[in-house]
């Protein structure tokens, strides 16, 4: 365990290195992108490792980004401020629409269904507002006057972005691994099998939920706010949507969502298949990186549900395990 | 303890429950029998809160727990095993039964629940092990472990739905003695489900006879079974061996007085 715990933190230190060390510009933007993006798949995880399959979590991002950006320009209000008010909304509209989907067991494929129609929704409304949000043509948070950069939240720098993105990134995996290792991820795990005996067990199935659903949609906002202001221009397509939603759970089932890293290498196979499509192909290939996710995506349920990373921690791991040695001895005792 | 007065259950215009009375006193084994689909299991439901009664109360402990939420009926002290066990696969069996011990006591420390899996583990017979699979489980090791989480909740009361099908004679007996001593050792009122009539009259303090969702008998197991109302509706060619293994019980309970 402390060899982990090594591991963990000079790994730690070789990412807080990298920039200082290493400043091409393009490769630090890339490498931001998907510490970002790694953090908004390992939110939606949080919840879908439990068989809450949620397409709703691009309406969640859009919030965060969209909110903090209004507040900003119309109000003037600090993204420091911003932030957490948009984290604030996501979360009462996840709870406004969990609740009763909780509550009246809408589970499955219908829960699927209904996440579907807010990720619809939210980018309806941003689309229909175009007054305020400049609708399907995307917005852009007003730059801050020189010298107000930490209030505004804008940096030139690529370095402090890399390092915010960082610690956000270090932050959700933090939360990923102390939700795997409390009591609600055994909770979860009882509900997402059978809700009638997790309750029996005197779980409250309902809030259960409600509670890892809040927290994905939190983290995601925060994603979504992150994204906007690093990027400084948000449009309905790159942080709201189906079309978003549909990417986080790619990512996340191609990584492998029952692993902490799972979302992370996820996040690094879709954006450098972006990238490596869009510098070879131009625009010739623009949208083939969605055709591939889709053929991929169809492939890795079918062949690898648990994931690249999944899979490939398994095969390091199975031959150290015993061969189900205990679960043969477990038999003859359980008969006696 | 367990005061219920007036229940049914209707679905649509069935009446799964009709107007069913009856009381469970602390530290008694109270059996409930009857055939296939006389309402046994819907009751079970309804005092552990899955289904909401129709109307009727249900007071334990002289609260009123009719209609209100698993979870919150769990926690007052009544516990449940399912007719066909309901393990949790993705988790060990120690886990199944701390998860148990966690949620079912009120969410209070991680060690205490793990300590009650350990008691509820070794109760009933099966290994503390903290990384066994529920897969390496029969049938009997399935019932045992629905057992093992039942009281690891820390009920006062246990409804314990145990058909005893799909076990063989040594197995059911094995099953009764569990519940006899759950009752002694650790002093839990049990209300057992079965329709299995043979074992269940051994074990057993009253039993209350079940047909077509209404009460037609309650009271000693010999008595019960000599009931002739019983013996045409329920226990039809089984009778003589029901009636012969109560005689013998009882028998056997007047020497122990």
């Amino acid at each position: 365990m402390n060899r982990q715990l090594a591991g963990w933190i000079i790994a730690l230190i070789v990412l807080v290195a990298v920039p200082f060390v290493h400043r091409d510009p393009y490769h630090l933007h890339i490498l931001v992108l998907i510490l970002i993006w790694s953090f908004a798949y390992t939110s939606w995880s949080i919840m879908g490792r439990f068989g809450l399959v949620s397409l709703g979590h691009g309406g969640f991002m859009g919030i965060g980004a969209y909110v903090t950006a209004l507040l900003w320009n119309h109000l003037g209000i600090t993204p420091w401020i911003g932030i957490p008010l948009s984290m604030a909304t996501a979360g009462v509209l996840a709870l406004i629409v969990a609740y009763p989907c909780f509550r009246f067991r809408i589970t499955g494929h219908y829960f699927v269904l209904v996440t579907l129609a807010l990720s619809g929704i939210v980018l309806q409304v941003i689309t229909a507002t175009r007054d305020y949000t400049g609708g399907s043509l995307g917005y852009t948070p007003q730059r801050a006057p020189s010298g107000k950069g930490l209030i505004a939240l804008q940096f030139d720098d690529k370095t402090t972005w890399y390092l915010i993105a960082l610690t956000v990134w270090v932050v959700g995996l933090a939360v990923w691994r102390a939700i795997d290792r409390s009591m609600s991820r055994h909770a979860m795990e009882a509900i997402s099998e059978d809700e009638d005996a997790a309750a029996a067990a005197g779980v409250n199935v309902t809030a259960e939920k409600l509670k890892i659903t809040l927290i994905s949609a939190l983290m995601t906002a925060l994603a979504g706010a992150l994204y906007c202001q690093y990027q400084m221009f948000i449009s309905p397509d790159t942080v709201s949507g189906i079309a978003v939603s549909l990417q986080m759970v790619f990512a996340a089932i191609v990584g492998g969502v029952y692993v902490a890293l799972g979302p992370t290498v996820g996040a690094i196979i879709t954006i450098l298949l972006a990238e490596v499509l869009r510098i070879s192909f131009g625009t010739k290939a623009v949208g083939w990186d969605n055709l591939v996710y889709g053929v991929l995506l169809v492939l890795f349920i079918i062949f690898l549900p648990k994931g690249i990373l999944g899979s490939v921690i398994d095969l390091v791991k199975s031959p150290r395990k015993p061969p189900r040695g205990h679960e043969q001895q477990t038999v003859p005792i359980a008969r006696r | 303890m367990l005061a219920v007065e007036g229940l049914v259950k209707r679905f649509g215009g069935f009446r799964a429950v009709n107007n069913v009375s009856f009381r469970v006193e602390q530290g008694e084994i109270l059996g409930l029998i009857g055939p296939n689909g006389s309402g046994k299991s819907t009751i079970f439901n309804m005092l552990s809160g899955t289904l909401s009664p129709t109307s009727g109360s249900i007071l334990f402990d002289g609260r009123e727990i009719a209609g209100l939420a698993p979870h919150r009926i769990i926690n007052s002290g009544i516990g449940r095993t399912f007719q066909i066990p309901r393990p949790f696969h993705r988790l060990s069996i120690f886990d199944n039964v701390s998860l148990a011990g966690f949620y079912g006591q009120g969410r209070h420390s991680r060690a205490k629940a793990e300590e009650a899996a350990e008691r509820a583990l070794a109760m009933v017979g099966l290994p503390t092990d903290r990384h066994a699979s529920v897969e390496g489980l029969g049938a009997a090791g399935l019932k045992k472990l629905e057992l093992a989480k039942a009281i690891a909740t820390g009920p006062k009361l246990l409804l314990a739905d145990e058909s005893l099908g799909g076990l063989d004679e040594h197995e059911m007996d094995q099953a009764a003695d569990m519940l006899r001593r759950i009752r002694d050792e650790l002093g839990i009122t049990i209300i057992w489900v079965e329709h299995i009539m043979g074992v269940l009259m051994r074990v057993v303090d009253r039993v209350m006879v079940l047909d077509h969702g209404e009460k037609i008998a309650e009271g000693l197991p010999a008595d019960v079974a000599g009931d002739r109302r019983v013996i045409e509706v329920y226990l039809g060619t089984d009778a003589d061996a029901s009636l012969a293994a109560a005689a013998a019980a009882q028998a056997r309970r007047r020497i122990g007085a």
